[in-house]
This record gives structure tokens, C-alpha cells and sequence, in this order.
């Protein structure tokens, strides 16, 4: 909301030298954001006076008309002579009163104004539009004053412009609907600053009298809890809004229409009650005010035909519905150009049913935005009085002596607060006495009485007031104070959250991180260490994402949870795999001029849960049931936390020291098993074998088991995949599902031995087609007990080992606890490993 | 010198001539002093020392020499020995310590040349600075509660006291999940849907630190991101106080923020809390000086949010924070634009990514 200080100046002393800081701070230590403060009259500098024309010259030969204009400026510019300035614009004449900036003067912008030549002539300052000045959008000629002005040649222009201002720009809660009006600002800085409010909602207003304004049935007293109206008779239809009015409506953003309807605006600014005027002669019939039918159709005053829905509510006559109630009337019966008879609608509606009705029309009126915030119920007549004694001001006319007021709103009901509630939730002792007067002051009646509630058996430190009652009455205005809660912020908003003291809570002793936690922060340290760098992509995904990985048609990776509104209506879609997000920001580092790239990310994949329905539908007045949560947390998606890396370039660069090692296959799945070393588990419940999954190349993909069930896959990705995302070649990626894998165990501490090692090396001849971690497996299985370590020093294969067949040689490492192992004894562990081996897969010593 | 060389000859006493031991001590004083390397004087000591040399085969003669005259002549025989010994082993002394100072210098590279052979890698400065918070809380004996990001529509408003049609709601710019009318699902605006689960699923008291991903429909630019970070922190216990609230966020704020940092705060509405209020840091490093800048959101957590959950507000009060992590981060590191947050260049990782 905008405002001018000047206008909250009416209804609050606030000191005469205020500055616009200090303003600012206390409203924002009430709990009222200030976008911007500005003083209008700094935002001009040097003379900006009133001229009026002398003559006009037409100069000719250019693109657009040119004007040379003498302006009397009176002693403005020192010398008494007409200023001489070139002026673009044509909407004035001779004896019009214009605004001048003289030269030396700033427009708001920092547009500094000089005197120069242009178009061949010297040009001494300028003439100003709404716009330049800043205070208005109007920039099709310059600012020309009203005949009726009073302003004299030479006059500063500021307050006759409204450049005399200063404008808060307020950013109001949801909940405090009663402050986006001036007189609930006015009550708020009459807190801040301790000083009287001459609240306008208590102008005295006539109540409704026997015969009704206007004939009015309300057929849903729920929807709409008091109708009250007023009629102005033979008002003036040429007669103008003042200029005082226009400026104020325009500095809230509102635009001047007509008197009657800029006098319904100015009053819900003004007091915060939305109104409307109808032309009372265009009205057909008495009115009905009621839900609207299924299908019925309305134009709004935008133009729009809207199709109106059964919770809508409408105001109609016997035409059927001539106004959307509470968002916006209707063409049929808005105040036009001839309009004599203006019937003042002042009403109460439902918050929630104008609140849909907004969003269903995508209506979003200053009128809705009050309503959807809470209006105070008891304003309808003082609005109707406030409004009918300006159109009678200013438009002529007679005010018609019949009020009509059906009010079916309910009184309020009490909130019991424990005196010593707001001590007990602040830490700040206050006494009763305190409370009282705290919420008085926001206009509560409060009534005191004993506690008949049990005490609260968890408070701690009870103080002075415990067991005391007060009954509140919150004020009309105050809707959102529903709750003890409610008074409790009150209490501490007044009195100051500056106020409230620092005390740290002392937990009970804390689990520290959870395993999985700790897991996860040991995972991406492991990568980091090896050279990945961890990124945070957005999990924002192409429906043709699974196309282009070539996952299978029943792929589990392409159910995906699907946003009903996107922000790129191209990546509608949650991730199912880390590898999508994570190759794209390879792609970005690769388009920034990269090229050997190690990157991972751990997140959350998405999998929606097959078949799932609507949750089931909780309340909030009690804790759902398990089984209820249960139902409902069924629904949601399956979002287990997932690591990927991926790799392309030089994994080991190249440089003084020799060639480097392009990254591959290989060290995807080392990054798997870093990944699994890691996150604690053990080597020999780790099984890495060859598979077939897509988006990976099938010959050179490993799935990582452990237990037995595959957590993931890693090696280079298929050509395809690769061509289809425009990668690099050999472009590399790892992926592991860190939910699938078990707790860490609580390991056994190894026997380190401190007797010599037996190390002997065996070259075994297999068949290409044996995985190199079986023939391990079994050399492990084979050699028993005094095996320490065994290591894969080289593969090899030639034409003398045969087509098919290749040597793998392994170091074996034995040991034994409590001696040093003889020749013999280590020979036999080799042979019982080499036996197995060759038990398995036919293998045969090299060389034997 | 000359000498017969024959060692089995006990008339040749020539050599115990103290004239010749003298000149054998020089000789091999001389050729020692001109052995250029270790190596070179190993080659001399056969001569001078070994058994053929003249100090061996006087000690041969001192046999044939009458029993007076043996202790004499055994005397300066052994005094000759050890000075050639002794220049030996001085000789050695000093060309074993040339050819290690030699050594040393041929074997001097250039320490100064690079060995970025693997390149570093890095955390992201989000993850370090979430890890921070949490070990910040968990060293208060705080646990870190986490949720679903994708979240029941009930957690991340009903039960924060959000109904349907409050315009709060509408503060949210809220990604619904297709079918917007019947999924019955969100990606949720804020981690304060942790709240929810964890009062859900536990009795107080309740201290829980709650770092998490959440989402809003906020188009890209500097300062938005529809994904960013949230850090929520909840207490539900006996007698919690909002002084327990700044206390909290007092040593939070020092914590992230430096010894000599402050908040302050402003009363603000927030549904699932109340009395409510925004809270600022001021702290001295800010890239354009000290000042106060917005940080995140808090207040005594609403009795109806209490009783949603299954907990006596009569019996239980507690309070909730919440603050961006991006924003902390982009604030504390005067990072101008939340894109570097998320588009994962290296270089930007790599710049901060290593500690926080």
C-alpha cells in the first residue's frame, strides 16, 4: 500500500518533525515492512516553479512539432524576464500554467537540467510531464495545472504538483488486513509514537431506518453477514474529482474513473472498507444478493464475461447478476457519464469465499486483497456516511434520508488468556496490569476474573499473575486475533521484541549425527579427496530425458513425477536418476571452456508410487491417527538419496612429467567402490560384475552388488547416449542408490601380524571370458587363512597363450599370526588357491 | 721409495728404519692428500695399508730383529701404521663429505615446478555450510531431522496452520505436483514440513536442526532460484520462551557470522508461528561494510501447529527458525548472483568448496 504521510497526518499527531526514518523504523518495529520511504520533495532539486505561457512559436523543418515558448516565471529566475524554453510537447496554449524546472535543477532520475542550445535556439530549462516529475505515468504532453488552480507565476511547484509529500510504500501481512488503510496505519503509528488517533471509524453515522435505500434481500447471510447502502440523489455528472482526492488515489495506484467511484476507493483507502456504486436508475428491480448458479455468466467492469461458479457470490436484480460481490460489479449497473442517482454499497463478506472467488476469476482487486484479509464488520454505515458526505460535497445532490443496513454479523466471541500467558511464552515479566493496558491499546475490551482453568502443569517459573483470567474482546477490526497466541504477539509486538532477553535452551543430550548422516558426509569427502568436485543441480527434467539415456520402454527410471506448473514448460519433469542434472552441468563446464571434468552430486531421485491416489484428507484439530499419516505418507513418491559421478577428459593431466590418463570405464566403477569403502562397507560383501544397463555401454558397465543386491552401476556410457546428449567420447558415470545400502557393521579388528610375509607371485592362464574378480574369489577361497593380501599386477594375454585365453598375475601375500611361515607352508597355500582356481575356471599356471 | 719385494726375507729389516717408516707416513700422506674422490682413495689404501704396503712388511721384519729391539721397532712400526690410518680416514672424512655435498647439488631440482597431476577436488560451499549449521546445533545437543522433498500438501501447509484458502497460500509460489487438484502433493516451499514429520513422529523435547532443499516458482535471476536451501530449526520443550528463541539465534549468528555479530528483530507474520517475527544480522566482514542484513524467519511455534501434530500446547511451547542457506552464504562470501549456486561450474566449487 502507498501513502502519503499528510493524509495519515489527519487522523494521528504525529510530531511535526518526524523524520521519514524515524517513521520507517517505527513501522517496522510494529511489524510493517517499508518497501520505500520517499520525501517527494528531495526527489526534485533547484527551482521547479509554476509558469505561465507567453507565446508560443511553432518552429518548422524537423521530424516532430517543436514549440519555442516565452514563460512568465515571475522573480523565479532572477530576473523577472520570460524564461525562453524549447518544448516537444503540444497539449498547452497561451495562458496555461505549466511546471518549469529552471536550469540547475534535477528531475527525479538524476536528469540534470541545463540551459543549451537545441533545435536553434537556446533553451533555458524545460517544461515537465507527470512522468519526469516522477509523480504520475502521464507523458503524452507536459503537466498543464487546472484553471481552478491558484498558483501564481513563479510559485514553487512542489505542493501544488503533490511534490510536497512524502510516501510510505508499505508491505502489509496477510493477516493484518486492518493496516492497508490509512486509519489502521494511523492506529499503528499512534502506538509507535504514543500520541492520540482521531480514529475515522468513529464518525458518527445514522443507522438504517425503516425504509430501505434500496430494496435488498440477502438470500446467504453466511457469505455475506451485513448489506448496508445509501443513495445520493441528482448528484452533478460533470462534476470532477478534486485534485486533492485524484492525487491521493493516484499515489496508491489507483486510477481516477469518475466522483462517485473515486469516492468509494478513496474511502476504502481511507477506512478500509471496499465499496461499490451503482447507478441506482440503471438498477432493474430490487436486489437479491446470493450464491450464484452453476454456468450463470456476469461482464465484469475489466469486460470480461466471466462464467460464474456456485460459490460465488453475486449481487443481482431482475436481469439476473449485475455484480461479482466483493471483487468487482458489473457493466450493467456502474456509475457512466450521465449518472444522477448513485446508490453507496458498504457490505461484509466472507473472507474465504471472496479469497476463491478471486483466485477461481484470477481477480486480484484491491477490494478482494481486503476482503481476503479481513474487514472490520462494523464499518458499512461509517463508510456509507464518509462517502455520502463527499459525493454531497463535491458532486452536489441529496443524500436520501432512507439506510438500509441487514446485519446478521456475529458479536466476537471472548478469548480467555491467562494473565501470566504472555510472561510464560516471552520471558519477559509482565505484570498483569501491563497486559491490560497492551491490549487495550490495540483496542481489546478486557474483562479480569479467576483462572478457572487448571494451571498449566508445564509452566516453569510461573509468574506474577498466574491463576489469573483476563476475558479479551478483540476489536472489531482485529480478525486475526483468534487465539491466546494471537494476544501473546501483541503483548510483546507493542511492548517491543527489543525487549526480549537472550537465554540459551539447554538440550537434553543429543545421538549426534545419525549414521546415514555421517555416511553421506564420508561418501562426498572420499570423492572430493579423489579428485571430484560435488555439485547441486536443479532436478528439473525433459520428458524425453529416458529417450535420450535409451532406457528400456519398461525402464522403473521413467514413471517420473510430473510438476503441473513447471517453470520451463521443456522440464516439467523430477529427476529418477542423478546422471540426467549431473551431465548437463558437465555439459555447461565443458561450454565454459573445460575439459577434464570429474563431478558428482549425492540427491534425491523421485519414483512416483504406482497407483497412488489423492492422500486421504486430515484435519488439523487433532494429530492424524498412524494409520491415517500412513495412508496419506503412502502417496508420497519414493525419494531415496542417490550419489552419481560423472567423468570426462584427463583424470591424471599431462604435463612436465609425462602423458596423462584419460578417464574411463575404470575409474567410474573405482568410484563406485570408493563410494561403497566409504559409506563402511566391507570389500567382501562387495561383488562388482558385468552387466547390461542402460545408459551404459553393455560391454563396459559394472553393477555393484553388495549382499548380493545391486546398489548401482558405473563404467563408460553407451556411444549412443553419448552421441544423443552430444558428450564427449568415452564420457564415464557412476551411480549408486546409498539407500540400498546396509548399516555399517561394527567390524572386527584385523590380526596385524608382526612376522615376515611370504610373497609369491602366480600368473594364471583363464579364458578371456572369466571375470577377474571370480578368478580372485576363488584364489582367496583357495589359499585360506594365511593369505594377508592378494593384488592384480598384470594381464596379459598373446598369440602363445591362444586365441581367447589371458594371463592374469597376482601377488600373494601370506602370513601367519605367531611365526614366521616356512617355504613349504606358503608353497602349499599357493598351490591349495591355484587348485581352486583351476577347480573353477580351468585355470592353468603360466609357464607351468 | 724402493723396496725388495720379497715379504719372506727376515734379514730385510731396511724397512724398520725409522727413515723409511717416515717416508712410507709421507708417501701415503702425499698420495692420499691427492686422491681426488672416495673412490679414488679406496684405490690408494691396498698400497699403503693393505698387506703388501711398507708399514705390513716392516711388522714382518720386526721378527727377524734381535728381542731388545723388537718393542722398539714394534713401536714406531704401529705409530706409523695409525698415522697413515689416521690420514686415511681424515682424507676419507673430507672426500666423502665433497662427494656428498656434489651429490646433493647434481640431484637439486626445481621444487617450484607444479604437480597438479590429478586436479583437486572440491564439496560444494552449500553442503560444507549445511554440514556447518548442523555440527553448530548438534554440538547443543541437537539432532538433524530431514523429510521428503516431494511432500503431502497436509504437511507443507494444513498442519502449519495454512488452510486452503488463506492468502498465505499464495506467498508460497508453490510447484504442485500434476494433477495439481488430486496428487495432494508439493514440492515443498520450506523446510518447515520437517517440523511437521518430526512432531509427528516424536515426543518432546524436541531439538531438531533441519537443512533441506526447498522449491518456489521464482523465475531465474541474481538473487532467485526455484531450488534453493533452508536451514529450520525447532525446539518444543516444557517453559520455552521466546528469550530462548533470540538466545538461540544470537549464538547462531555468532557462530556463522563472528564474534561480534548481532540480530535484531522485526514482528512478521508467519502462519505456523505467533508471535512471529524476521529477524536481521549485522556482522563487520560484509563485503560493503557492517550493516544489518535480513536473514531468515522465526517465532514461537503456533499451538495449533502443537495440537495438529499431537502435542498439549497447555502441557509443551517451543519455537522455529528458519533462514536461506543460499543467502547466508551468498551474504557471508559477497557472492552476487544465487546462479553460481547451482550451475555447478568447477571453478566456483573449487574456489570455496574446501572448507566454509
Amino acid at each position: 500500500m502507498r501513502v502519503s504521510v499528510s493524509w495519515l497526518r489527519e487522523y494521528v499527531d504525529l510530531p511535526a518533525d518526524v523524520s521519514t526514518g524515524e517513521l520507517e523504523r517505527a513501522l517496522v518495529g510494529l511489524g510493517i515492512e517499508v518497501d520505500s520511504a520517499v520525501d517527494l520533495r528531495e526527489t526534485v532539486t533547484g527551482s521547479l516553479v509554476v509558469g505561465e505561457v507567453l507565446d508560443i512559436e511553432e518552429l518548422t523543418g524537423f521530424k516532430k512539432p517543436i514549440r519555442f515558448v516565452r514563460v512568465d516565471v515571475g522573480a523565479a529566475n532572477g530576473t523577472g524576464e520570460p524564461q525562453e524554453i524549447v518544448c516537444g510537447a503540444t497539449n498547452f496554449a497561451v495562458g496555461d500554467r505549466v511546471v518549469v524546472i529552471l536550469p540547475g535543477g534535477v528531475l527525479p532520475g538524476g536528469f540534470a537540467i541545463g540551459a543549451r542550445k537545441t533545435y536553434g535556439r537556446n533553451s533555458n530549462g524545460m517544461i515537465c510531464s507527470a512522468r519526469e516529475l516522477g509523480i504520475g505515468d502521464d507523458h503524452a504532453g507536459i503537466l498543464v495545472l487546472p484553471p481552478a488552480s491558484p498558483a501564481k507565476p513563479g510559485d514553487d511547484a512542489r505542493p501544488v504538483v503533490g511534490l510536497d509529500e512524502v510516501v510510505l510504500e508499505l508491505e502489509i501481512t496477510p493477516d493484518r488486513g486492518y493496516a492497508l488503510s490509512v486509519r489502521g496505519l494511523a492506529r499503528e503509528l499512534s502506538h509507535a509514537f504514543g500520541v492520540p488517533l482521531r480514529d475515522p471509524g468513529l464518525l458518527p453515522a445514522p443507522g438504517a431506518t425503516a425504509e430501505p435505500a434500496y430494496p435488498v434481500e440477502v438470500r446467504d447471510t453466511v457469505g455475506c453477514d451485513r448489506f448496508a447502502a445509501r443513495l445520493v440523489r441528482d448528484v452533478d455528472p460533470s462534476a470532477a474529482t478534486p485534485e486533492w482526492m485524484r492525487r491521493r488515489l493516484t499515489t496508491a495506484g489507483i486510477r481516477s474513473i469518475s466522483l462517485p467511484v473515486d469516492i468509494t476507493n478513496y474511502v476504502m483507502l481511507e477506512l478500509g472498507q471496499p465499496m461499490h456504486a451503482f447507478d441506482a436508475d440503471r438498477i432493474v428491480g430490487p436486489l437479491v444478493v446470493r450464491r450464484a448458479e452453476e454456468g450463470e455468466k456476469l461482464t465484469t467492469l475489466d469486460g470480461v464475461d466471466r462464467v460464474l461458479a456456485p460459490e460465488d457470490m453475486v449481487i443481482c436484480d431482475d436481469t439476473g447478476p449485475i455484480s461479482l460481490a466483493a471483487v468487482m460489479g458489473g457493466e450493467t449497473s456502474e456509475v457512466v457519464a450521465d449518472t444522477v442517482t448513485v446508490l453507496f454499497e458498504a457490505a461484509h463478506w466472507d473472507p474465504v469465499m471472496v479469497g476463491r472467488t478471486a483466485r477461481r476469476h484470477k481477480l486480484f482487486s484491491e477490494a478482494a486483497k481486503r476482503w481476503e484479509r479481513g474487514v472490520d464488520p462494523a464499518l458499512p454505515l461509517v463508510a456509507l456516511e464518509r462517502a455520502v458526505r463527499l459525493l454531497t460535497e463535491h458532486g452536489g445532490g441529496a443524500a436520501g434520508a432512507e439506510i438500509l443496513d441487514i446485519d446478521h454479523v456475529r458479536p466476537r466471541t471472548p478469548i480467555t488468556l491467562p494473565a501470566d500467558l504472555p510472561t510464560r511464552r516471552i520471558g519477559v515479566d509482565y505484570p498483569p496490569a501491563r497486559v491490560v493496558a497492551l491490549l487495550e491499546e490495540v483496542g481489546c475490551t478486557v474483562a479480569q476474573g479467576v483462572d478457572r482453568l487448571a494451571e498449566d502443569p508445564g509452566s516453569v517459573g510461573v509468574a506474577a499473575g498466574a491463576g489469573v483470567a483476563l476475558t479479551v474482546t478483540p476489536p472489531t477490526w482485529r480478525p486475526d486475533l483468534t487465539d491466546p497466541a494471537d494476544l501473546v504477539e501483541e503483548v510483546v509486538r507493542l511492548d517491543g521484541y527489543d525487549n526480549v532477553p537472550s537465554l540459551l535452551p539447554v538440550a537434553p543430550a543429543g545421538r549426534g549425527l545419525t549414521w546415514q548422516q555421517r555416511r553421506r558426509r564420508a561418501v562426498a569427502q572420499s570423492l572430493a579427496e579423489r579428485g571430484y568436485v560435488e555439485v547441486l543441480a536443479h532436478p528439473f527434467v525433459s520428458p524425453e530425458l529416458p529417450d535420450l539415456l535409451s532406457l528400456p520402454a519398461d525402464d522403473p527410471r521413467r514413471p517420473a513425477v510430473r510438476l503441473a506448473n513447471p517453470l520451463s514448460d521443456e522440464e516439467p519433469m523430477l529427476r529418477t536418476t542423478l546422471l540426467g542434472p549431473l551431465l548437463g552441468v558437465l555439459k555447461r563446464n565443458l561450454g565454459r571452456g573445460q575439459r577434464d571434468l570429474a563431478l558428482f552430486e549425492i540427491g534425491a531421485v523421485f519414483h512416483p508410487r504406482p497407483g497412488a491416489g489423492t492422500p486421504p484428507a486430515m484435519g488439523v484439530d487433532r494429530r492424524p491417527t498412524d494409520a491415517e499419516f500412513a495412508a496419506a505418507d503412502a502417496v508420497v513418491p519414493d525419494q531415496p538419496r542417490h550419489v552419481a559421478a560423472v567423468l570426462t577428459g584427463e583424470i591424471e593431466l599431462s604435463g612436465w612429467w609425462g602423458a596423462g590418463r584419460a578417464a574411463g570405464w575404470a575409474d567410474a566403477v573405482e568410484a563406485g567402490r570408493t563410494v561403497l569403502a566409504a559409506a563402511g562397507v566391507p570389500a567382501d560383501r562387495v561383488e562388482v560384475r558385468a552387466a547390461a544397463y542402460a545408459p551404459w555401454h553393455p560391454g563396459r558397465c559394472a553393477e555393484l552388488l553388495v549382499d548380493g543386491t545391486v546398489v548401482g552401476h558405473a563404467g563408460e556410457l553407451h556411444p549412443t547416449v553419448v552421441a544423443a546428449l552430444e558428450l564427449p567420447r568415452r564420457t564415464s558415470a557412476m551411480e549408486l542408490n546409498l539407500d540400498l545400502l546396509p548399516a555399517p557393521p561394527m567390524l572386527p579388528a584385523p590380526a596385524v601380524s608382526g612376522f615376515p610375509p611370504a610373497l609369491i607371485d602366480v600368473a594364471l592362464v583363464v579364458d578371456e571370458t572369466v571375470p577377474a574378480a571370480q578368478v580372485e574369489r576363488a584364489l582367496v577361497e583357495g589359499a585360506g587363512e594365511l593369505l594377508e593380501d592378494v593384488r592384480l599386477f598384470d594381464v596379459y594375454a598373446s598369440e602363445q597363450l591362444g586365441a581367447g585365453r589371458r594371463s592374469l598375475a597376482y601377488k600373494l601375500t601370506f602370513r601367519a599370526p605367531d611365526r614366521t611361515l616356512t617355504v613349504e607352508e606358503a608353497v602349499a597355500a599357493r598351490d591349495a588357491a591355484v587348485a581352486v582356481a583351476a577347480e573353477r575356471f580351468g585355470a592353468t599356471l603360466r609357464g607351468a | 721409495m724402493t723396496y725388495r719385494n720379497d715379504p719372506y726375507d727376515p734379514k730385510q729389516v731396511a724397512l724398520l728404519d725409522p727413515a723409511a717408516l717416515a717416508d712410507a707416513v709421507a708417501d701415503a700422506e702425499k698420495a692420499f692428500a691427492g686422491a681426488a674422490d672416495p673412490d679414488a682413495l679406496t684405490a690408494l689404501r691396498p698400497a699403503h695399508l693393505g698387506d703388501r704396503a711398507p708399514v705390513s712388511l716392516a711388522r714382518r721384519e720386526i721378527g727377524a730383529l734381535p728381542p731388545a729391539a723388537k718393542a722398539d721397532a714394534g713401536k714406531r712400526v704401529n705409530e706409523a701404521r695409525r698415522a697413515i690410518e689416521s690420514a686415511y680416514a681424515a682424507r676419507a672424512e673430507v672426500l666423502e663429505r665433497e662427494h656428498a655435498e656434489r651429490v646433493l647439488v647434481a640431484e637439486r631440482v626445481d621444487v617450484t615446478l607444479p604437480y597438479d597431476r590429478r586436479p583437486r577436488g572440491a564439496r560444494h560451499p552449500l553442503s560444507t555450510l549445511m554440514e556447518r549449521i548442523s555440527d553448530l546445533f548438534v554440538g547443543m545437543g541437537y539432532e538433524v531431522a530431514e523429510g521428503p522433498e516431494v511432500e503431502l500438501e497436509w504437511v507443507n501447509f494444513d498442519a502449519l496452520n495454512i488452510p486452503a484458502d488463506h492468502p498465505a497460500r499464495g506467498l508460497m509460489d508453490t510447484f504442485y505436483v500434476d494433477p495439481a487438484d488430486r496428487s495432494g502433493l508439493v514440492l515443498r516451499t520450506h523446510t518447515s514440513t520437517v517440523q511437521t514429520r518430526t512432531m509427528l513422529s516424536r515426543t518432546p523435547p524436541i531439538y531438531v536442526i533441519c537443512p533441506g532443499r526447498v522449491y518456489r516458482t521464482d523465475e531465474v535471476d541474481a538473487t532467485h532460484s526455484p531450488v534453493f536451501h533452508q536451514a529450520e530449526g525447532l525446539v518444543v520443550d516444557k517453559g520455552i520462551t521466546m528469550a530462548h528463541l533470540r538466545g538461540t539465534l544470537d549464538h547462531f549468528a555468532k557462530a556463522i557470522f563472528g564474534p561480534d555479530a548481532k540480530t535484531r528483530w522485526r514482528p512478521h507474520y508467519f502462519p505456523f508461528t505467533e508471535p512471529s517475527a524476521e529477524f536481521d544480522v549485522w556482522f563487520p566482514e560484509h563485503r560493503d561494510g557492517p550493516q544489518w542484513v535480513e536473514w531468515g524467519g522465526c517465532g514461537m511455534v503456533n499451538p495449533r501447529v502443537l495440537r495438529a501434530c499431537g502435542i498439549d500446547p497447555e502441557v509443551y511451547s517451543g519455537f522455529a527458525f528458519g533462514m536461506g542457506i543460499d543467502r547466508t552464504l551468498m551474504v557471508r562470501h559477497g557472492v552476487s548472483d544465487i546462479r553460481h549456486l547451482f550451475e555447478g561450474d568447477v571453478r566456483f566449487s573449487r574456489a570455496l568448496g574446501t572448507g566454509a
